[in-house]
């Protein structure tokens, strides 16, 4: 891969023209950085996945089971029993191509199978082919074709070329959701034993740790532990940090990545300085120290698995309700399926702000609450003394994450909160934001190494718009609520768009937040000097 | 190839009918068994279709958002891009059915050096179909005066409504322009479009050049000397209404072409893409409102899965956890 | 099946818009009306045979006009060699003088409103209203 190493002018060389091989002969090529690895045999059994073995995509044999079509058909016939969108989506695209240049990885790569339209059709030509008359009588001029082992690689390549943003779906006249198709293809691949690691190690490590990590107690708690010691050190301040507390008013669950990664780290000082701050009495959990659900990318079944915790841990616990950090495809989980996967949560109580006594109505059967949702209304009744000339050194951006504009609709209250700490916010073009928003093009489980080049390629988009608010702007940070975009995004802007950093908001607010006793901030909590006050003044009163 | 195979089909479909009622003299196959029987296959297979559907639970709740949920009283919640009730759902839908909402928002992506990328309105495609739906169902409507006894008022003020600027005799009908002018639209952009030709299928031709075929025989009849005689056309339709089906003597080729390739189409409507007329309705992700933390969504075959208690993991951890200080149910 | 409220009901209201024009029809009971063109002059021979004026008498007439109104030219010659004053008025209804029972037969049951009458007086015993 090194020697092969594009520069991004070399990159963004995107022809959007007709490949010379038409769509229905499938072809596939397993180029480095461009798919991910097969699952590890181990943890495949671990979750007790159908034929777990040693397997890459770029075998020749695939080692399938010998009735592996018939599986797939069966598996087919099943979910179009169970999904009415399924069957609909396979069945009302009268492919307008007004999805067709929505999509990242097609904007990105120009490979046409990239087009939403055309990666439903790999599927769809299947379902003609065993599932309609038509299809059955006139073969190939019905757009029908039978599944074979070429077909089944299409699948796996493209299928795991899509990271069920949903952006297409916002365009579709019919709203036929991409992410729905994608989601039914995995599983048919999974059922003859094809997945990729990147999704079934999380899934094994959370489903035994708690967290895609796979960090155990221990270490969870060590490093809450740390950054407790951490934001001392920043602010002065000692927080309190409870893990596993019973009887807390409400339990608090984050992505992994915030007590493990970075730039996430900087947000979990944002939480732990916030909880403080407000005296909020809550609990971390070891056992359900995981918010983001790599479940949703693999399999109905194995999203409730990974999911059922939250529900489990907040009974044994005996809280009142839920609160959920900043995260993406965690909060399409918990806002459009824990309930009904895993609900009703009877044993909690519908939620009120303890600080401010705000009835979250919108979440009164989930029980479980949006932190932007929660801090907004804190700033909003003025519960927070927040100094935002201390990020004056951040020009902001926000990067409205896939499913929190998409599934949820949280596109104020973030603005409000940043508009309320930062002084200096820029937005991206309007085709890039809101509902509209690019994907970071590494979610649905694909933030792999292996799979870099498709990553560059699908985060082109994004990269590009903040590129344009980092040139116009001089935007110097784009802020985001999701561990996926904090985790990836880094180096993606590096690449396109250097001098462009990541945050999260919580971040933001830890930087503004005052707290009672604080120390008088030197930097931030990255340890990025803040400008001396007076001269932050100076230079207020110049303009 | 999807083209030209479309195109052979009606050609055929053409060839068929002209035969069957020119020389071999089959206008009672043409003018009452075909449309008795696409009329059947269409309803019975419509309804079948969407049966069908209904027969596969919505098990999740996913509606694709476009707009600001409602939370808070003091943000602007956006009633119909993020219905929270029944009612704001109906006015997404409606603004969906009517307006082709999503389609509105259609943009076209440019790469342009830098590299920069630029999104740039597209409302070509909204336009054709609005223009190409709504001439439609005018021309469905218009057709009426074939088919009811006395003709509704509203049929006579649709007539007068379409024909507004009197151009011709018989005058030309609004609709009758814009339909061709929104099929040949739809047509070339399909051809002219890379990506569009990349992807079409003979199902995404076939339906257009049989509404071309359906059109240019309407106006052979309306604007030509081929013209048919109303009176006797009405006679056939009403018979067919009334079950009790005459072949009036004088009805000639074209109007048998027209009939039989309206009678394929509304047969082939549900096997085929057609079917977004009824699907559009069953689409989760515009149909649910975005309430699924208020209201619990409930899906019929939840079943129980394999999970990992805390007693589990509590048993594999207990001693770490001792170790390091964390509260343990057993010890 | 599921929502089978919902589904149900669209299904339903679609069928009755659809088939419309069956009940419309069964309501109204004239399934089986026929218009019927009084001939009241049988011994006149028209200008040009029956078939062709009843699919091209607009035709005719809106050449006429033109011909009339914008180039002074009266006088028409029919297919079988015989003049007529070119006049809707003068001519056409000398003989069809009925035009309740004979022009407004099959412009009534076809939903046709010709503008004719805008400039022309109608003839006496015109009934306005339907049949």
């Amino acid at each position: 891969m090194a020697e092969e190493k594009k520069t991004p002018e070399q990159l963004a060389q995107v022809q959007y023209t007709r490949p010379g091989y038409k769509w229905m002969d499938p072809k596939v090529e397993f180029k480095k950085g461009s798919y991910n690895y097969g699952a590890v045999k181990e943890n495949a059994e671990y979750m007790s996945l159908p034929y777990p073995r040693k397997w890459q995509p770029f075998d020749a044999d695939w080692n399938l089971p010998d009735n592996w079509q018939e599986i797939i058909f069966e598996g087919m016939r099943e979910r179009l029993d169970r999904f009415r969108s399924f069957r609909v989506f396979m069945d009302i695209c009268v492919r307008c191509g007004a999805c067709a240049d929505k999509c990242h990885y097609y904007i990105g790569s120009g490979d046409p199978k990239n087009m939403p339209v055309l990666r439903a059709e790999l599927l769809r030509s299947v379902y003609r082919n065993n599932f309609t008359a038509f299809g059955k009588v006139l073969g190939k001029i019905a757009g029908s074709r039978p599944l074979t082992i070429d077909v089944l690689k299409e699948w796996f390549f493209y299928f795991y070329q899509c990271t069920e943003c949903r952006r297409c779906s916002v365009f579709c006249p019919y709203g036929i959701d991409t992410a729905e198709i994608t989601m039914m293809a995995r599983e048919l691949l999974n059922l003859v034993g094809i997945n990729i690691d990147w999704i079934v190690t999380p899934l094994a490590n959370c489903f035994r740790t708690g967290n895609h990590l796979g960090i155990q107690p221990h270490g969870f708690k060590d490093s809450i532990d740390f950054a407790v010691d951490e934001l001392e050190e920043l602010t002065g301040v000692r927080v309190e940090a409870p893990i596993n507390k019973k009887g807390a008013e409400i339990l608090f669950v984050a992505p992994s990545a915030d007590y493990f990664a970075s730039p996430h780290y900087y947000t979990l000082l944002g939480y732990l300085a916030l909880f403080h701050e407000i005296g909020l009495d809550y609990t971390w959990s070891s056992y359900a120290s995981e918010g983001g659900n790599f479940g949703l990318f693999h399999s109905a079944e194995a999203m409730k698995r990974l999911n059922s915790k939250i529900y489990m841990e907040s009974k044994r616990l005996g809280v009142k309700w839920i609160l959920g950090g900043e995260c993406g495809h965690m909060w399409r989980v918990l806002h459009q399926y824990m309930d009904t996967i895993n609900g009703p949560a009877n044993h909690l109580e519908e939620p009120v702000s303890p600080i401010t006594g705000t009835r979250f109505d919108n979440a009164k059967s989930t029980k479980m609450v949006h932190i932007m949702e929660f801090t907004s209304d804190l700033i909003k009744n003025n519960k927070l003394k927040l100094d935002p000339s201390r990020n004056d050194h951040w020009n902001v951006t926000f990067h409205d994450s896939c499913n929190p504009a998409r599934a949820m609709g949280l596109l104020e209250e973030p603005r409000y909160v940043i508009k309320n700490v930062c002084n200096h916010f820029h937005e991206m073009p309007e085709n890039t934001i809101r509902e509209q928003t690019f994907c970071c093009g590494s979610g649905a489980g694909l933030g792999t190494d292996e799979n870099l080049e498709m990553r560059l390629r699908g985060g082109f988009p994004r990269a590009n718009a903040c590129k344009y608010v980092h040139d116009r702007f001089g935007v110097n940070i784009l802020l985001c609520i999701c561990a996926i975009d904090k985790a990836t995004l880094p180096p993606l802007l590096e690449y396109w768009v250097p001098g462009v950093e990541v945050g999260g908001i919580h971040e933001m607010i830890g930087n503004a937040l005052i707290m009672k006793g604080e120390n008088e901030r030197a930097t931030d909590l990255r340890g990025t000097p803040i400008k001396e006050v007076a001269e932050g003044k100076e230079v207020t009163e110049d303009v | 190839m999807p083209l030209v195979i479309s195109l052979l089909a009606v050609i055929v479909l053409v060839v068929i009918a002209l035969a069957g009622t020119g020389s071999l003299g089959l206008q009672y196959l043409f003018g009452v068994i075909f449309p008795y029987a696409a009329l059947a296959t269409f309803l019975i297979g419509l309804v079948y279709r969407v049966i069908t559907w209904a027969r596969s639970p919505v098990p999740f709740h996913i509606p694709t958002i476009c707009g600001q949920q409602k939370s808070h009283s003091w943000i602007k919640h956006s009633k119909l891009e993020s219905p929270y009730t029944t009612l704001g759902v109906i006015g997404r839908m409606a603004l969906e059915i009517f307006f082709f909402r999503s389609l509105f928002r259609n943009t076209k992506v440019d790469l342009k050096k830098g590299p920069r990328l630029v999104y740039g309105s597209e409302k070509y495609l909204w336009m054709a179909g609005m223009a190409f739906h709504y001439s439609f169902l005018i021309i469905l409507l218009r057709h009426l005066r074939f088919f009811a006894e006395p003709v509704p008022f509203f049929v006579t003020a649709l007539q007068t409504l379409d024909g507004f600027f009197q151009i011709w005799l018989p005058i030309i009908y609004i609709t009758d322009g814009l339909i061709l002018a929104a099929l040949l639209f739809l047509l070339f952009r399909r051809l002219y479009d890379v990506k569009l030709r990349y992807l079409s299928m003979a199902g995404d031709y076939f339906p257009l050049f049989l509404l071309l075929g359906i059109a240019i025989t309407g106006y052979l009849m309306r604007y030509t000397t081929a013209k048919a005689d109303l009176v006797e056309v009405k006679e056939l339709a009403m018979g067919l209404l009334s079950f009790r089906p005459v072949i009036p003597a004088g009805l000639d080729s074209v109007f048998y072409l027209h009939i039989f390739l309206v009678s394929v189409l509304i047969a082939y409507f549900p096997f085929s893409k057609l079917l977004h007329m009824a699907g559009v309705f069953m689409s989760p992700t515009r149909n649910l409102a975005n309430n699924s933390r208020a209201k619990r969504h409930i899906n019929p075959w939840n079943y129980d899965v394999k999970v990992h208690t805390y007693e589990e993991y509590e048993d594999e951890f207990r001693d770490v956890m001792k170790a390091a200080g964390m509260p343990v149910e057993k010890e | 099946m599921y929502d089978a409220g919902k589904v149900i009901t669209g299904i339903v209201i679609f069928l009755v818009l659809i088939t419309f024009p069956f009940w419309f029809n069964v309501a109204s009971g004239n399934a089986t009306y026929k218009p019927d063109p009084k001939i009241i002059t049988p011994n006149e021979q028209c200008m040009a045979d029956g078939e062709y004026m009843k699919r091209n008498h607009m035709d005719m007439l809106d050449e006429w006009r033109d011909l009339v109104v914008r180039e002074g030219q009266r006088t028409f010659v029919a297919p079988d060699g015989k003049t007529y004053e070119m006049s809707l008025s003068n001519t056409c209804m000398k003989c069809h003088s009925n035009k309740a029972d004979f022009c407004d037969q099959c412009h009534n049951y076809m939903a046709v409103y010709p503008y004719c009458w805008d400039c022309h007086i109608e003839p006496q015993e015109t009934t306005y209203g339907y049949k």
